[in-house]
């Protein structure tokens, strides 16, 4: 039995519509990432199973139980908001105590609990201390802790690691994610962060204006993404505009902008003169000074080059117009290509990604809010 | 286009050429020193010292500080009643404003926000006239105790001096937790809700002891208030007496030896209870995670909560509201009863009476006037701390002074001061007693305002090439002009309601709540219905002229959406 249950949840704030017929199930036990703009209703969906929100269509199960009807405090869901609200007066063991004492624990066992969490994030040290008195990242341990401890089985974290420096943000990803399953809690994660979400989530839920986009593990949501919108947002794709111009059992070819032809993918959709958009990942993309055997080979020229750690990115310029950006790996310090140089592209069909062209227009499809 | 053409208009108008020159005097480091030190001395030399050192001279040219065992037995209770008085009425303020100001801001809707507005009501009525409805309400035979048949509910006395107390308190307690509760950052009850406290629980255990400060400045505000009331008090007291009351008919004794004493002992006494509970209040922490689950979750259910604002309702309505509105019906049967063209006219103790309220606006008017001048730097060196930060936190301190400190015995050391050291008319005794008296509020008002800005505004204009006064002029005044005004009209209001200070200052001049307290109590023979009639007229012009600040605060300046 899956742990939450959204069937059909409408949510709207005056006459702004901020969920809209939202079904999904999160099992128990699930890591859930929910990814997704500003604005896209994230908040309102961790609040509206925190029970500090009613929805107005539909209804919530946990554990197969409605719980539309059940008040915050009796819903065994914990929300740590983004800024943490690490009670300022309290202690941070009394913090870490709130929630047994809360829920009627003697106080002996509340206080045992709370310091075998702090112990678990490594902050039983820092247990007579006031909030304000530690660092970003020790607060949000301690707002961990003070989750785990409370006797909950459900974490609904919002932005949790938005607060901290990007450094500290990458190290403490994975460290909460093992803390979380090491809990056996069932963990609801917001973030708009999408490195963040694929490295932690065991599925990730993209939401966008109140509306499912994708929901599915990282992998298949990175590699086949359910949409031109999805494959923006995650993987910073190349979305290229074409017209399908014919199609056989194995194989169609798509006509670019100045008739450039490129052969791609069969299924699902084309069908003749059908305008789509191609998606092709950019680390898909090879680039050489040399002739290269790949289904589809093209001519550019380099237009810019962006150095960013790990990789550099190209951005080349085909005959027809068209810019395509290719992710080259483990270069040296000096790039291998120069701009104004030209070069040859390319990449097979089946890295290639056909959607029909949105109706509203590629920009609108893409619009973050 | 039509905005150009009028500023380089405006240029060569003697006015902006003035505006000019100190624009360009305003960078020049002496002159700016000059200012502020002058209002510093201003507020050290003017203010605070003739208050303290008033009561000491007056020690000292005493021939005789022995009091007889009777009146020293007298001023004893009443001043240890003060504090009881105080005491008491602050802390059931606290308990019944909170809920109030609770619903209010949690609350929001039509009703709500009409009850904000009449909880201000005990505020905007002078207290001389809010003494006499509850004095009316709670004691006279038309009021409330028609309906249980006896002469009078509650006699003047001890309990209708705390009902009174609790009435004009109430106020304070409501505005201070509703800035507290809409500032407040409500994440942390959300937390503590979902962390599985009910809501009552999460209020008790973490919005409460966080606000503390809020709920300890409200407490200390409404203590103050009651300690330091007069008139009102005097026209509810009856037989009984506390240390304001007491010093003020010690005075009519001709007692001059216990009025200093008194004012002594009472001045002493409160600046050590307020240090006492600002020291001790913040290192008492209750046990924070205490929970009484079952009743708390009742408390938090809807029943819970319907009792409990129905319960904060009703207090505010038969305790505040109808008390301080009652009022209305003596007067409304003054003007039936036909004397109101008599009263305009100007006939038999109308004269005296007209004189007091043309007297009690002009002496308003000329406290407002200097204490804005000499309080709007003192203020920005507050704000901005211009001082060490020693010197910040010493006049941060003294200048509440005036607010701590019961006015009648701080009157009583002005007026020795003034009089009889500085030799002045009682007039201009008047007007620097009210000074006094009022100088706090505008400057705390100011000084909050002025904090709220950002540096970082008055930065950018520096850098942009504005002089200090054009900043000041152009970023920081705008921006706070409309505590500016609020300010000046709570300095306004509280210089026309002033009795305390009033009482021990006048000799032969009268103000209006003067006049009425003298009235009411019967010193003065009038008719009830002259009585009542005045106590409206009082009532009525205070809401008119605040009413006319409020329209002339409220105005747009042009250009500003």
């Amino acid at each position: 039995m899956p742990a939450i249950s959204f069937t059909n949840i409408t949510k709207k704030f005056g006459k702004v519509l901020a969920l809209d017929r939202l079904s999904f199930d999160v099992q128990n036990g699930e890591y859930l990432c929910v990814l997704g703009p500003t604005g896209s209703g994230k908040t309102t969906l961790l609040r509206l199973i925190a029970g500090l929100l009613r929805p107005d269509e539909g209804a919530i199960y946990f554990d197969g139980k409605p719980v539309n009807r059940l008040e915050a405090h009796d819903r065994n869901a914990v929300y740590v908001p983004q800024q943490y609200a690490l009670f300022p007066h309290l202690t941070v063991l009394q913090n870490v105590a709130f929630g047994p004492l809360a829920r009627q624990k003697p106080e002996k066992e509340a206080l045992d609990a709370a310091w075998k969490t702090l112990e678990m994030v490594r902050l039983s040290w820092r247990a007579k201390a006031y909030p304000s008195e530690l660092s970003g990242g020790m607060q949000q341990r301690v707002a961990l802790a003070r989750g785990l401890a409370s006797g909950a089985d459900l974490l609904l974290l919002d932005e949790p690691l938005g607060a901290l420096d990007a450094r500290l943000r990458l190290d403490l990803r994975h460290k909460l994610r093992e803390l979380v399953k090491q809990s056996g809690f069932t963990a609801i994660h917001v973030t708009h962060d999408r490195d963040e979400a694929m490295s932690v989530a065991d599925r990730i839920l993209v939401l966008r204006g109140g509306r499912i986009q994708d929901h599915g593990v990282p992998p298949r949501v990175y590699m086949r993404p359910s949409g031109i919108f999805v494959a923006n947002l995650i993987g910073g794709a190349n979305l290229l505009e074409g017209i399908v111009d014919t199609v056989t059992e194995e194989i169609s070819t798509t006509r670019m902008r100045g008739g450039l032809m490129i052969r791609t993918p069969r299924a699902p959709l084309p069908t003749t003169e059908q305008p789509v958009i191609l998606a092709i990942r950019k680390e898909t993309v090879e680039i050489s000074s040399r002739d290269i055997q790949r289904d589809n080979v093209l001519k550019g020229e380099v237009r810019e080059i962006h150095f960013l750690g790990s990789f550099r990115e190209y951005l080349i310029r085909l005959t027809n117009g068209d810019v395509i950006a290719s992710r080259r790996f483990l270069e040296g310090m000096e790039s291998e290509f120069k701009v104004g140089e030209n070069v040859t592209v390319g990449f097979d069909s089946r890295d290639i990604i056909i959607f029909a062209y949105p109706r509203q227009g590629l920009r609108k499809e893409l619009e973050i809010s | 286009m039509e905005g150009t053409r009028q500023k380089t208009a405006d240029a060569s108008t003697p006015f902006h050429k003035v505006l000019l020159f100190l624009e360009r005097s305003s960078a020049r480091r002496d002159i700016t020193k000059l200012v502020y030190s002058g209002s510093l001395a201003f507020f050290l030399l003017i203010v605070i010292t003739p208050a303290i050192a008033g009561i000491v001279a007056q020690l000292l040219t005493l021939p005789s500080l022995t009091l007889g065992q009777d009146v020293y037995a007298r001023m004893q209770s009443a001043v240890v009643w003060s504090f009881v008085i105080g005491l008491t009425v602050s802390s059931l303020d606290i308990l019944a404003g909170i809920p109030l100001a609770w619903l209010i801001v949690r609350r929001p809707s039509h009703l709500t926000t009409i009850l904000d507005s009449l909880a201000d009501i005990p505020f905007l009525i002078p207290t001389v006239a809010l003494g006499f409805s509850i004095l009316e309400f709670w004691s006279g035979p038309t009021g409330i105790s028609q309906i249980f048949g006896s002469g009078s509910l509650v006699s003047p006395g001890t309990l209708l001096i705390m009902l009174l107390h609790f009435a004009f308190s109430f106020p304070v307690i409501v505005r201070v937790m509703v800035g507290e509760f809409l500032n407040y950052r409500e994440t942390y009850e959300v937390a503590a809700r979902t962390l599985g406290a009910s809501a009552f629980t999460a209020v008790r255990t973490v919005t409460i002891p966080i606000l503390r400060p809020g709920v300890l400045a409200a407490f200390l505000l409404a203590l103050a208030r009651s300690l330091s009331e007069t008139g009102a008090t005097i026209v509810v007291a009856g037989a009984f007496e506390n240390g304001v009351v007491f010093i003020r008919n010690a005075r009519d004794a001709g007692l001059s030896a216990a009025v200093a004493i008194a004012s002594l002992v009472l001045i002493v006494a409160s600046l050590l209870v307020f240090a006492a509970i600002k020291i001790i209040a913040p290192r008492f922490r209750v046990a924070p995670l205490k929970v009484w689950p079952s009743l708390e979750r009742k408390l938090s259910s809807r029943i819970g909560v319907g009792f409990r604002n129905a319960g904060s309702l009703i207090v505010f309505l038969i305790f505040v509201l109808l008390p301080c509105l009652f009022i209305a019906f003596p007067a409304a049967e003054s003007v039936a009863a036909g004397i109101l063209g008599e009263a305009l006219a100007g006939m038999g103790p109308w004269g005296k009476f007209w004189s007091s309220m043309l007297l009690s606006y002009g002496v308003a008017l000329l406290a407002t006037s200097v204490n804005i001048v000499f309080g709007l730097p003192v203020a920005v060196m507050i704000a901005r701390n211009r001082f060490s930060t020693r010197m910040t936190r010493i006049v941060d301190a003294l200048v509440d002074l005036p607010i701590i400190v019961p006015s009648l015995a701080l009157g009583v050391s002005l007026s020795f001061f003034w009089s009889n050291i500085g030799a002045l008319p009682e007039f201009w005794v008047l007007v620097l007693a009210h000074t006094t008296i009022t100088y706090p509020y505008f400057v705390r008002a100011m000084a909050a305002s002025i904090q709220g800005i950002a540096l970082e505004l008055e930065e950018a204009a520096r850098t942009l090439g504005a002089t200090p006064l054009r900043v000041f002029r152009k970023i920081t005044l705008p921006l706070t002009r409309y505590s500016l005004l609020s300010g000046a009209i709570l300095v306004f209001t509280r210089s026309v309601d002033e009795t305390g200070a009033t009482t021990a200052v006048s000799k032969v001049l009268k103000t209006a709540p003067v006049l009425l307290v003298d009235w009411i109590r019967g010193t003065v023979q009038v008719t009830p219905e002259e009585r009542a009639l005045g106590v409206g007229f009082l009532v009525l012009t205070s809401f008119l002229a605040l009413v006319a600040l409020r329209l002339i605060a409220l105005r747009k300046p042009k250009g500003r959406s």
